[in-house]
């Protein structure tokens, strides 16, 4: 066991080095899933009311694609277990990725490991050490989750296997960032592929529970919403999470003993001499330094955009047997088909922003690292640096974006034989642009203030994404959901776009570029 | 002879931190410059207000007869900055940062870039992950030297050199010299410093505390004698300007303030001298005085840690 000599202290380690952080993940994840278990219970007051709106859940497949299985949707229990479904299962997965990587290669790439690793430190004990905090905190999360349940009188045992579900999916993606952390070099490319697993494991599930269910077992999300919480709970599928988790952790060990600190399981290979005419200009840098995450994130949306499309002809098919959605249908005046993809368009848009703010962050991340500083010495200017990078956050959330409702379209329109869906929804997804442009342009002016503030631009994406699936649920008043961007954008194609908000929206985004640029030429670069 | 570099009262402070207290350095066009100070005394910021970088609090700052500040894209196409630690894209090779530094700044000498490849023995073709700091550094060196600017700015370009690429990067600054452009050499490498650099600014605590040439720095400060003589010398510590005595069995080891230097030796001919050494300070003997928070504005002080200095200094 002297390959884990150490851990003890590296555990201590990144318990202070991670102080604020733990608390805050734990807080807000436990806040989420507590407040929205509340919210059903202040939302519908009986079971009679449950039944009907889970009859509307289960007569339609953008629901279920985007939570989960209707499973017991009749009790206080199954709908709140629904309610916070996939999207908070994924979001514990994204905990545990972001709590590992730091500590795993971001620590080797930084160069710190290697002063770590020359003491008294086995080969093993970073991994393990890192491992067991986030093990740690997840098992810290499930025990919370289930407290909190208990104590808004939700039945005990679906409210151990509540927080049992999250503790297991935690656990599976911290064992499977283990693994990437051994594969690439980079955090970047570790965040990369551990997040491109944790939306295969989401979107593997929304098929799966839309068809035939097989398609879920192969998702770890899919296990834990197997566990059935508050309708007729099984542990198993907790068991497999555990088991897949401890043969990912093997594997990770097994890599992690083949390969020298600091390098990934990829050699590196020589490049050109000489640098080609247009990576010698400030945007065919940013270019050049953003193009696999552009490349990346087109990608995933357009995948995404092909798998919502392809669901709507089954959408057009339910509404006939429905009678709560054609009345529902009828009070909202739309069509059922657009108001499902107005809702999958709108989810588009807001991975999309995050691209674009991660693209804008760009600009911080070079200046922290000091290779801003050997730019803008020179003699390019401050403006023309960052808004190089800028302009690749901002036509690249073109792209990106524009690839989710192209895919969209193009797959549904190809099953329903119209191809004039592919237009219609490509603009659908563009409509969203200028609330998207509005979070990069927030971006922008938080890294002009300051590096540190930048990253609050992270937490106006979340409050986004909260208020645009949650606002009914929590019970928002108007005003909070005002602060969104994207509750002034028109939803297209369930209603029809209007120039006016999307001009105001656009024209904030541009004042919000221009503060950006205004403050970053009055401070000081960050010293490395 | 013009200056290039004009810094009068600079005053920079991060929240609480005085990093930078009234800080002088005056760079004439065309000399090496060597700026010497402790960690932390305000070098790289000193550097990075002249890069405008960071905006100074207060004082006068002239660069290349612009203002830092508020000129600072022309004049950056005037001058070229190797930090001490490079930090590189890791994506891109070696050559394509060197280009790309170039071609930003406006000036790369192609035939210069080759030579200065082959010189410092670099393999462009690297990814900038895969250097080491030596490496780096050589990459940010190459990318400098290969401009056609008139102003070097070099905050400890060679901390992670090996002795040969120190050779060659002392020749590159001789060239540069020769070629009548300016250079401001931050290091702690004294043999470079004495070898290259025409002036030294030595500066504490974000104060300037010397500044001249090197001669000029020595005749202000204290040459160390080490004597023999027949008979016992007797009644040095009366002497005005002697410090750090020591004697034992006839022979006499001490320190003479410059300016007392001819009275001491007329006073050690009466025992009648049988040997003597004399050296004059050398530059870390120098910055020893400067550096270390044992000395004070009283450079009266008997403390023995000045004939320490000069032992390390002779081995």
């Amino acid at each position: 066991m002297r390959t884990l000599t150490g851990t003890g202290t590296l555990v201590r380690l990144i318990l202070r080095r991670d102080r604020i952080r733990i608390p805050l993940w734990l807080i807000g994840l436990a806040f989420f899933a507590l407040s929205s278990a509340s919210g059903v219970q202040g939302l519908y007051r009986s079971r009679a009311e449950l039944a009907a709106a889970a009859r509307i859940v289960e007569d339609n497949p953008a629901f279920i694609a985007m939570n989960g299985p209707a499973q017991a949707l009749d009790t206080f229990g199954g709908r709140a277990a629904w309610e916070i479904g996939a999207f908070g299962l994924a979001t514990v997965a994204l905990m545990s990725m972001f709590l590992m990587g730091r500590q795993t290669r971001a620590e080797e790439e930084s160069g710190r490991m290697e002063l770590v690793r020359a003491a008294v430190v086995g080969r093993h004990a970073p991994v393990t050490a890192a491992l067991t905090v986030v093990a740690g905190v997840n098992l810290l999360l499930g025990a919370l989750v289930s407290a909190g349940f208990i104590a808004l009188d939700f039945p005990t045992r679906g409210a151990f296997v509540m927080g049992g579900a999250f503790a297991a999916v935690g656990l599976v993606f911290a064992a499977l960032t283990a693994v990437t952390a051994q594969i690439t070099e980079h955090t970047r490319g570790v965040y990369g592929i551990t997040g491109a697993l944790i939306g295969l494991a989401y979107v593997l599930r929304a098929a799966g529970d839309i068809g035939n269910g097989s398609l879920s077992w192969m998702s770890p999300i899919g296990w834990a919403q197997a566990a059935r919480p508050f309708a007729g709970e099984r542990l198993w599928p907790l068991g497999l999470a555990l088991v897949f988790s401890a043969l990912l952790t093997y594997i990770a060990f097994a890599l992690g003993s083949r390969r020298d600190v600091g390098a990934g399981l990829i050699a590196p290979h020589p490049g050109p001499p000489v640098a080609s005419n247009w990576l010698a200009r400030p945007l065919g840098l940013a270019l050049r330094l953003q193009r696999g995450a552009l490349i990346g994130w087109t990608t995933a949306l357009f995948l995404s955009g092909l798998a919502y499309g392809s669901v709507g002809q089954d959408v057009e098919e339910l509404i006939g047997d429905s009678p709560e959605m054609a009345d529902m249908l009828a009070q909202a005046g739309g069509n059922i088909v657009d108001s499902f993809f107005a809702t999958t368009i709108l989810m588009l848009a807001l991975l999309g922003s995050g691209f674009s703010i991660q693209a804008a962050l760009r600009l911080r991340s070079e200046e922290s690292s000091g290779r801003a500083e050997a730019l803008l010495v020179t003699g390019i200017s401050r403006a023309r640096w960052a808004l190089a990078h800028l302009t690749v956050a901002i036509v690249g959330a073109a792209i990106v974006v524009g690839a989710g409702g192209l895919g969209t379209g193009i797959s549904y329109g190809l099953s329903v034989g119209d191809l004039g869906q592919i237009p219609r929804l490509l603009g659908a997804s563009l409509v969203h642009l200028p609330a998207v442009w509005v979070l990069t342009g927030l971006a922008m002016a938080l890294f002009g203030l300051s590096t540190r503030a930048a990253m609050i631009a992270w937490a106006a994406l979340g409050a986004s994404v909260v208020i645009g699936f949650f606002a009914q649920l929590f019970g928002f008043p108007d005003w909070v959901r005002d602060l969104s961007p994207f509750t002034h954008t028109p939803q297209v194609p369930a209603a029809d776009p209007t120039a006016g908000p999307l001009v105001i929206l656009f024209a904030l985004a541009v004042g919000l570029v221009a503060l950006g640029l205004w403050a970053f030429r009055r401070r000081d670069v960050t010293t490395p | 002879m013009t200056s290039s570099i004009e810094v009068g009262k600079l005053v920079k402070t991060f929240g609480p931190t005085r990093a930078l207290d009234g800080l002088d350095l005056s760079v004439a066009t065309g000399e090496v410059h060597g700026f010497l100070g402790p960690n932390g005394s305000g070098k790289s910021t000193t550097i990075r207000v002249l890069l405008g970088l960071l905006r100074a609090d207060s004082g006068i700052t002239t660069l290349l007869g612009g203002d830092p500040w508020r000129d600072a894209v022309t004049l950056h196409r005037r001058l070229a900055y190797v930090p001490g630690d490079v930090n590189l894209w890791p994506n891109l090779t070696g050559g394509e940062i060197i280009d790309l530094l170039g071609r930003l700044r406006g000036s790369l000498n192609k035939k210069r870039r080759a030579d200065l490849l082959e010189r410092f023995d670099l393999d462009p073709t690297k990814k900038g992950r895969t250097y080491s700091k030596g490496n780096r550094q050589k990459v940010a060196l190459v990318a400098a030297l290969a401009s056609d600017v008139e102003l070097l700015i070099l905050d400890e370009p060679t901390s992670g050199l090996d002795p040969l690429m120190e050779a060659v990067f002392q020749d590159c600054i001789r060239e540069v010299k020769a070629e009548g452009r300016t250079v401001l050499l931050s290091s702690h490498i004294l043999a470079e410093v004495e070898a290259l650099c025409d002036k030294v600014s030595i500066i504490r605590l974000g104060k300037t505390v010397q500044s001249g040439t090197l001669t000029q720095l020595r005749h202000l400060t204290r040459t160390t004698i080490v004597a023999e003589t027949a008979e016992p010398a007797t009644d040095l510590a009366e002497l005005q300007g002697v410090h750090n005595l020591l004697s034992d069995n006839g022979r006499v080891h001490f320190d003479v303030d410059t300016a007392h230097l001819d009275e001491a030796m007329r006073h050690l001919t009466s025992f009648g001298i049988q040997s003597l050494t004399s050296h004059p300070p050398t530059l870390e003997e120098l910055f020893l005085r400067h550096y270390g928070d044992a000395v004070t504005e009283d450079a009266e002080s008997q403390r023995p840690d000045g004939a320490s200095a000069s032992n390390k200094s002779a081995s």
